[in-house]
């Protein structure tokens, strides 16, 4: 009897009203006490938090806040500034060279500029640098009053410390700082084991000429000098991929003399 | 056993009634002379008491305009910042909260937007006013001045509070819907004189709009003049004093004639000042505000202030013939001044203007006229009868007082229910075929 009395009401002309009525009123009370209905932030005074994936503008990671020019991690190597679609960064290299992070010398960019007018945030410089040196940031309050220099961020307002980076992308920055460590001590034992290799080399004869032909075939101190070369099998790749561009065999003609010392 | 039941209840309530009409009359009598209560008039006759005769008269007379005049265009000010701030509620955001008041520096400046009604007003103020070479200048800037002054001149009958009624006439009420009525005269002569024939189609539109509606207004209170027997506003705002029980009042909207011709006034009144969902006439999403095309600068405000003058105009007037006026609605409530209670009950009408605009969506002029002459006419017509079976019975006692009520309610629901299934036939309720 109820509800067949309450379909009825429900049904009567002007229900809908009364449904409408009894919407706006739970939004009009609702946006008092509950959130969801009301999601408005005050920006200014309420700052936003900002999702960790957030990225706007790169910036340059500098090891040591104290120190910010000297202890950049960009080496100059101008990748970023190569691959950057709109072509927005310029870089110049130094002259000379400086101990980074690490205590290795490295040159360092004497003018590193971004135009944040022209900048679209793609992020590509950051996936091209191998150096972790370039990282994407959050800022988005970058209004100014003058739209050619202060657009123009140079290497003093890039540059910002590892603790900011770590405090906008708390993941990433720790899984870069782990990579980073994890290479710094494959370095540093490297560099061990080939000053042992050094200390130990004029003894051995043969095992110095292999030396020498490595360090002369590769130079520069990634190469490991001790690492066994792996030994190439140069009829597979040929055979299995007939497609392979004709530059490949020339590339294991080079590699195959260490092979075949 | 239920006749001696009920004789026996009968006799009971009767005694109490009595008590209680007895201290009810003390509790009158005390609120009315409470000083609180007389403090207006007191006020008034501080200053104006040592003049003579003719020009006291005058004066107090001129007080009184200045002080409708005051009250009002301030509540006209608060009320637009009102309405936003309700609308954005309802829209989950906050409204104007950003313009504050500049004299005031410990709040920040800013005290929940309270200073954009002045800031509107200082917007309005310094925009360039353009008349266009071929309007009529003289009716294009009578035009919003008219409006104003139709509108501000309805507030001369309304009972503010219990001694506060500016202007006592004695056929109060059909001087109020005279006045009202004249505005539409204003509204086609801005359509008129804009020279423009958007304007001109516009204000025809907003007239025919307004001339089906004042059909349904007028015949909605027509059952309050008759049970109340009086055209004077004081004289019906009287009629609904006391309380059945000491605790019901004798508001006209409490019984089922007077809900429905509150209903009806109620929807008509949107009508009539232009509000949602009945704004044809400036709709700001479809038309180019209508009649108000030509008009820019502060005649462009004048008719937004002569809009809230009649919606507070007309609310008003349903206070005073349905929500019983400046009437507290329980005895031991008379301690607040009647002009309080007047000001609740015009506020509440306000926010319900609000509230509606909040939710309905603009009708269509077809849609519009429709449902003047089918469906409000016709039940306005029959609540007549209604108010007239009710006069009629107003002896009935015991179980023929629910009878009454019964019969009442009966004539009021069906007639709503037989002329909404006819006229929603093949219409409602409406079937969503792609969307859910």
């Amino acid at each position: 009897m109820f509800i067949r009395v309450h379909l009825w009401l429900t049904k009567m002309l002007g229900s809908g009203l009364i449904q409408g009525l009894a919407v706006t009123a739970k939004n009009l009370v609702g946006s008092f006490h509950d959130p969801l209905r009301f999601t408005t932030l005050e920006y200014p005074e309420q700052q936003p938090k900002l999702p960790e994936n957030y990225r706007n503008f790169p910036f340059l990671v500098t090891e040591n806040a104290g120190d910010p020019m000297g202890t950049l991690r960009c080496v100059a190597c101008q990748i970023c500034e190569k691959e950057c679609p709109p072509q927005c960064i310029y870089i110049e290299k130094s002259k000379d060279k400086k101990p980074d992070a690490t205590g290795r010398m490295q040159i360092y960019p004497a003018v590193f500029d971004i135009d944040t007018s022209v900048c679209m945030s793609c992020q590509i410089c950051v996936e091209v640098c191998p150096f972790d040196a370039i990282k994407m940031d959050q800022v988005f309050e970058i209004a100014t009053t003058d739209r050619f220099s202060a657009l123009l961020l140079r290497r003093e307002q890039l540059a910002k410390p590892n603790e900011y980076y770590h405090s906008i992308h708390p993941t990433e920055a720790t899984e870069v700082d782990a990579r980073l460590a994890a290479e710094r001590k494959v370095a540093e034992e490297k560099a061990k084991a080939a000053a042992a290799a050094k200390a130990t080399a004029p003894k051995p004869a043969a095992n110095a000429a292999v030396a020498g032909l490595a360090e002369a075939g590769r130079p520069g101190p990634a190469t490991p000098a001790t690492k066994p070369i792996p030994a190439p099998t140069p009829p597979q790749p040929a055979s299995s991929n007939p497609a392979q561009p004709p530059a490949a065999p020339s590339a294991e003609a080079e590699n195959s003399p260490p092979a075949a010392a | 056993m239920s006749v001696a039941l009920s004789a026996c209840v009968a006799t009971s309530a009767s005694e109490w009634n009595v008590r209680v009409a007895i201290a009810a009359k003390h509790l009158l009598a005390a609120a009315a002379e409470s000083r609180l209560e007389r403090l207006p008039i007191t006020a008034r006759d501080f200053f104006t008491q040592w003049l003579p005769d003719p020009w006291r008269w005058l004066v107090n007379s001129l007080i009184g305009i200045v002080a409708i005049v005051v009250v009002f265009a301030s509540l006209f000010a608060v009320l637009t910042l009102v309405e936003r701030k309700v609308l954005g509620r309802v829209q989950n955001r906050p409204g104007p909260n950003r313009t504050g008041l500049p004299f005031l520096p410990f709040t920040e400046g800013r005290m929940f937007g309270l200073g954009q009604p002045l800031a509107d007003g200082i917007k309005m103020l310094t925009k360039e006013d353009i008349v266009p070479r071929a309007a009529d200048q003289v009716l294009h800037f009578l035009a919003p001045v008219a409006l104003l002054a139709f509108s501000i001149l309805t507030f001369a009958v309304i009972p503010f509070g219990r001694n506060l009624v500016p202007l006592a006439l004695d056929a109060g009420v059909l001087y109020f819907f005279a006045a009202g009525a004249a505005t539409e005269l204003a509204v086609f002569m801005a359509g008129w004189a804009s020279r423009n024939k958007y304007s001109l189609l516009a204000a025809m539109r907003a007239l025919a709009q307004l001339i089906s509606y004042e059909l349904p207004l007028l015949l909605s209170i027509v059952p309050v003049v008759m049970l109340a027997g009086s055209l004077s506003t004081g004289g019906i705002v009287e009629a609904q004093g006391g309380w059945k029980w000491g605790f019901v009042p004798h508001w006209h909207v409490l019984t089922p004639w007077g809900f429905a011709a509150f209903i009806i006034f109620f929807i008509s009144s949107l009508a009539e000042s232009n509000r949602s969902p009945f704004d044809l006439p400036e709709a700001e999403s479809e038309l180019i505000a209508g009649h108000l095309t030509e008009y820019s600068g502060f005649k462009y405000a004048l008719f937004f202030m002569a809009e809230y003058f009649g919606m507070c105009a007309l609310s008003g007037m349903g206070v005073t013939l349905f929500l019983g006026g400046w009437q507290a609605p329980c005895p031991f409530l008379e301690i607040i001044p009647s002009y309080v209670w007047f000001t609740v009950k015009l506020l509440t009408l306000l926010l319900g203007f609000i509230w509606i605009r909040a939710t309905f969506p603009r009708l269509r002029i077809d849609q519009l006229t429709r449902l003047a002459w089918k469906f409000l006419v016709p039940l306005a017509l029959f609540n007549i009868g209604v108010a007239a079976f009710w006069s009629r019975t107003h002896d009935w006692a015991g179980p023929l007082q629910l009878a009454r009520w019964a019969i009442a309610l009966v004539l009021v629901v069906a007639p709503f229910v037989l002329i909404g299934r006819k006229l929603s036939a093949g219409i409602a309720p409406r079937t969503y075929r792609y969307a859910t």
